[in-house]
């Protein structure tokens, strides 16, 4: 089957970013410049996210491999701006690192493009494809401070753990391609019939293995903390947003599609699964007094609360799993954000424990207000988008009647807030005479200052006045349903 | 429009006493007081012009009845509209937190010296967000006011509050209270949405009004764990007992203008919530449950005020006794008739003043004393001018004195409630004994026996005075003359006394001044 034209614009935003990618990789060869190169990688994911809108009138499209619907073009979109996100941290962040800066932007471009793949992917060689394009670039940016120990034990912790994952996955992917002898979804499904059979179903199990490894599903949550604190600001926020949301989109896509993975058996272990991320994800996070550890267990329990969507995967839940991942993306995008600004510029490990952070607001009142305001939206306080994602999440629980969900939902925010709250305080509280890091004097006109507030101002716009975003995702959701 | 404004009011002026630190410290203060003054105004100015009292139980059968009504589609996905109406009784809750809003103010005026702008802001969004409570008539709009005024409450206790013995920090305090209150507001919106599914699966489509939800037909037993839901997020604010303990902490460690906030309007919001939501909703649910709520009011009662006795510190006393007083309005509230309502809303006029005036007292002892230990003070009668005078009246009232407002809310509800539940009454009369006891307690402690020390402390100021003064006319004006509050609330009550389906009583007509 060869590509027609049409295919081939459909593919334009992936192509830009890999074009980007080469385009850096050539200049760095020929001559190293810090800025151009950050401008340059901007410039390419802006061209790319223009191109998305050009895209979407042609929509659905499916190439053989990949599937330009609107799901695809959908987290295509959140990745492109995380990746956006995370070039204007970087720029801020590497401003002053004495190693070689310029390559890290090499990096982010390659595991954007696997991020754009995976998410599109309609074909287990093209998961597997995208999944490794965005880990691999992914264990190179963890651990891009090298000198730092705690960086390259990131780095190398997650290249360790994220290959047994990986090693689930195929074997997932060969079980299923024993019992079906097809790679393509559709494939799988027709092949698997009703009855799923028992390789079937531990394919598919697998599968959820090396999946909920990236997406850090207790119980194979262990790595995130460590990986959260000791990675690089930017390459943390990459992780926490792009990487985690393409991952998510593609398991989304596998569960609607494939009936391996709506077996009943399967569906009850993904609900405890559920409830064991939100709790566990939510009480660990209790105990720390270090910020960038405080979010890796956030994002954990955030994840227990999405799967409470793929759990009841009936018409709601695309919707409000689009929302969800909406205010998640944001609200992290902001909280790592000001952490890397603080960090800014690199000096040793990055500024992540709370007492650094003690006082903050009569310092630097503006970067704080962008700070309380992400914490009240992982809280999920009205006012914020994340209220708006918490109250699909209790809506979709409420509307399928799992009563067991709902309270694991209510039990977890109200842990949740525990800490949110101590994180809040700790801003406003007097000076210590402590040793600080602080943001440089004019972190607010600077490229990462800005996206900072935007995100910020977003967060509150959205909170406010949320349909703009529910009609998009509708529009999204019902492109996918049909 | 005006409704809208009454909300957006306090959190513009919010926003400007932020920004006006920047001019020193006195500007934010006036800023504050200006905003409150004008919000109060504009209560006074609508309840002068508008009728409170036309629509009567008889007449109004069919549709609702608000005063005014202000209506735009804000999330049209679910049906959610921007909905707020304005009766007679978030009338009188509203002028409430007007006026106690001004006295927060002027109570923090020499107190609160740190970072002036930021704490005007936190005070005026917990205003603002409790006027948006009071007029939201959308279930989605409601319930994001009510916990919107959360955040800056606990930003109040938690920054400007004192810190008492050890392992009772104010931050602990201000957590403790979020906490509890959050993680019982996601149960009422789980409640809310379980009645919104329901609403859809009957007609299909998504409606989260408040006039058309109460056509919904349940069954039993959903209408019971709904109203559940509803009753518990409502019961840990009012405080009812087995989940009121974030309510002394919270009160002992939060400044004074957090206390006044707190006893006077935010306890309010959570009957005002009852008589809304959970008794109109849910009427036969509420019927049957209403045996379990009044005992949990007599249980409040007594555990309150025997607990009160017994403290030390002088704000947490005066927490303990507004769980007591609250415990009388869960009695009239769950009573449902219309005596009782009618009492229930005097109760909550009377004991927002009666709190608001003893916290702030205690607020002023603390000034000149440096403490809130009773253990401490003693003899101070005659060594504070015209303070302890005041206290007399405030510690009167707050015991049910005839002629002060609390007696006629508490006579009104136990005479109210009597036809209906007559062991719960006589029981609950006890309640009176003990009140005064700890009231009596409270006065001996503090003002009588031996002296701790010599000299006089500075006698209260014009500011202080004038505060004192009006709310103890205030508290004599309702208890002497109370029939405007009664008929401005009467329309109100006697909607829900006629949704709650209780035979009215033959009384009502001598108080409501009806032919």
């Amino acid at each position: 089957m060869t590509l027609t034209a049409t295919q081939l614009l459909a593919l334009m935003p992936l192509i830009l970013v890999c074009a980007t990618a080469i385009g850096v990789m050539l200049a760095i060869a020929w001559r190293r410049h810090h800025t151009g190169i950050a401008t340059f990688t901007a410039a390419g994911l802006n061209l790319a996210l223009l191109a998305l809108i050009g895209v979407w009138f042609m929509a659905p499209l499916t190439t053989p491999l990949l599937a330009i619907d609107g799901l695809a073009l959908f987290s295509a979109a959140l990745i492109l701006v995380a990746a956006l996100a995370c070039t204007t941290l970087a720029h801020a962040y590497l401003a002053h690192y004495g190693g070689p800066r310029e390559e890290f932007y090499l990096l982010l471009l390659c595991a954007t493009a696997g991020g754009l793949v995976l998410s599109a992917s309609t074909h287990l060689a093209t998961l597997f494809f995208g999944l490794e394009l965005v880990s691999m670039p992914l264990y190179g940016m963890l651990a891009y401070t090298y000198r730092e120990r705690r960086s390259l034990e990131a780095g190398v912790k997650y290249l360790v753990l994220s290959a047994a994952a990986t090693a689930f996955l195929l074997f997932g992917m060969a079980l299923l391609f024993a019992e079906t002898g097809h790679l393509d979804f559709a494939g799988l499904v027709s092949g698997l019939g009703d009855d799923v059979g028992v390789w079937g179903l531990a394919g598919a199990a697998m599968m959820l293995i090396g999946l909920g490894f990236k997406l850090s599903v207790v119980p194979f949550h262990m790595w995130t903390p460590d990986v959260y604190e000791g990675g690089p600001g930017p390459a943390a926020t990459f992780l926490a947003t792009a990487s985690k949301v393409a991952v998510f989109t593609v398991l989304l896509r596998l569960v609607m599609a494939s009936p391996a993975f709506q077996a009943s058996a399967l569906h009850e272990v993904l609900a405890v699964l559920a409830v064991l991320t939100m709790l566990v994800g939510n009480l660990l996070a209790v105990t720390q007094s270090n910020l960038k550890r405080l979010l890796g267990y956030s994002s954990i329990a955030h994840f227990g609360y999405l799967l409470t969507a793929l759990v009841i995967g009936d018409g709601l839940s695309v919707e409000a799993t689009g929302v969800y991942l909406v205010t998640y993306m944001l609200t992290t995008l902001g909280a790592f954000g000001v952490v890397t600004l603080i960090s800014s510029p690199y000096g040793g490990s990055d500024a992540a424990a709370l007492h650094h952070y003690r006082g903050l607001f009569w310092r630097r009142p503006y970067l704080t207000a962008v700070l309380t305001i992400t914490m009240l939206s992982m809280a999920g306080i009205p006012f914020t988008a994340g209220f708006i994602g918490k109250f699909y999440i209790v809506a979709l629980g409420v509307e399928a009647g799992r009563w067991w969900l709902v309270g694991a939902v209510i039990a977890g925010s109200a842990i949740g807030l525990f800490y949110y709250l101590r994180v809040m305080v700790t801003l406003y509280l007097a000076e210590a005479g402590m040793q600080r890091r602080d943001a440089p004097e004019d972190w607010a006109v600077q490229a990462g200052g800005l996206m900072v507030l935007v995100v910020a101002v977003l967060v509150i716009v959205l909170g406010i006045y949320p349909a703009p975003m529910i009609d998009g995702v509708r529009v999204v959701s019902a492109m996918m349903l049909g | 429009m005006t409704l809208l404004w009454l909300i957006l009011i306090p959190f513009i002026g919010g926003l400007l006493c932020w920004q006006a630190e920047r001019f020193g410290s006195m500007p934010p203060r006036w800023i504050a007081l200006g905003t409150m003054l004008i919000e109060l105004l504009i209560t006074l100015g609508l309840w002068f012009q508008g009728e409170y009292h036309l629509a009567n139980a008889g007449t109004a059968s069919e549709a609702l009845r608000w005063s005014m009504e202000w209506r735009v589609p804000w999330i049209p996905r679910f049906g959610i509209d921007v909905h707020l109406a304005l009766d007679g009784l978030s009338l009188v809750l509203i002028a409430l937190t007007g006026f106690l809003g001004m006295l927060a103010v002027l109570c923090s005026w020499n107190e609160i010296v740190k970072r002036v702008g930021f704490f005007h802001l936190n005070l005026l969004w917990i205003l603002g967000g409790v006027v948006g409570v009071f007029l939201a008539i959308d279930l989605f709009l409601f319930f994001f006011f009510w916990e919107m005024m959360l955040v800056p409450m606990y930003f109040l206790i938690a920054l400007w509050g004192h810190s008492g013995s050890e392992g009772r920090t104010r931050i602990r305090a201000a957590t403790k209270f979020f906490i509890y209150t959050q993680a019982s507001g996601l149960l009422m919106l789980v409640s809310i949405l379980g009645l919104v599914f329901v609403h859809h699966a009957n007609t299909g489509e998504y409606s989260f009004d408040y006039a058309t939800l109460m056509q919904t037909s349940l069954s039993e037993s959903t209408a019971m764990w709904l109203m559940l839901g509803f009753f518990v997020a409502f019961a840990v604010k009012l405080p009812v007992v087995p989940v009121h303990g974030w309510l002394p902490d919270a009160h002992a460690q939060a400044p004074t203008a957090g206390s006044v906030d707190l006893a006077g309007i935010l306890l309010k919001t959570a009957a005002y919530g009852m008589l809304r939501f959970a008794l109109p909703l849910f009427p036969e649910a509420s019927q049957a449950f209403a045996p379990v709520a009044m005992t949990l009011g007599v249980i409040g009662i007594f555990y309150g005020a025997i607990l009160a006795c017994g403290q030390q510190d002088m704000k947490r006393l005066i927490a303990y006794t507004s769980i007591a007083h609250m415990g009388f309005v869960l009695i009239g509230i769950y009573a449902g008739t219309e005596l009782a309502l009618q009492g229930v809303v005097v109760m909550m006029v009377a004991h927002a003043f009666s709190a608001a005036g003893l916290f702030i007292l205690s607020g002023q002892l603390y000034e000149r004393l440096n403490t809130r230990d009773m253990r401490q003070m003693g003899g101070l009668w005659g060594r504070l001018g015209s303070l302890p005078g005041f206290s007399l009246c405030f510690v009167a009232a707050s015991l049910g004195m005839p002629g002060t407002a609390n007696f006629l809310g508490e006579f009104l509800i136990l005479f109210g409630s009597f036809p209906v539940a007559p062991g719960f009454v006589v029981v609950a009369s006890f309640g009176f004994v003990l009140a005064a006891v700890y009231s009596l307690l409270l006065m001996q402690r503090v003002y009588f026996g031996p002296a701790q020390g010599e000299g006089v402390f500075a006698d209260l100021d014009r500011r202080e005075y004038l505060m004192m003064l009006s709310l103890v006319g205030l508290v004599l004006l309702f208890g002497l003359y109370p029939q405007p509050l009664l008929d401005t609330t009467g329309a109100a009550m006697g909607e829900v006394q006629r949704l709650f389906g209780v035979v009215s009583q033959s009384t009502t007509l001598l108080l409501t001044g009806a032919p």
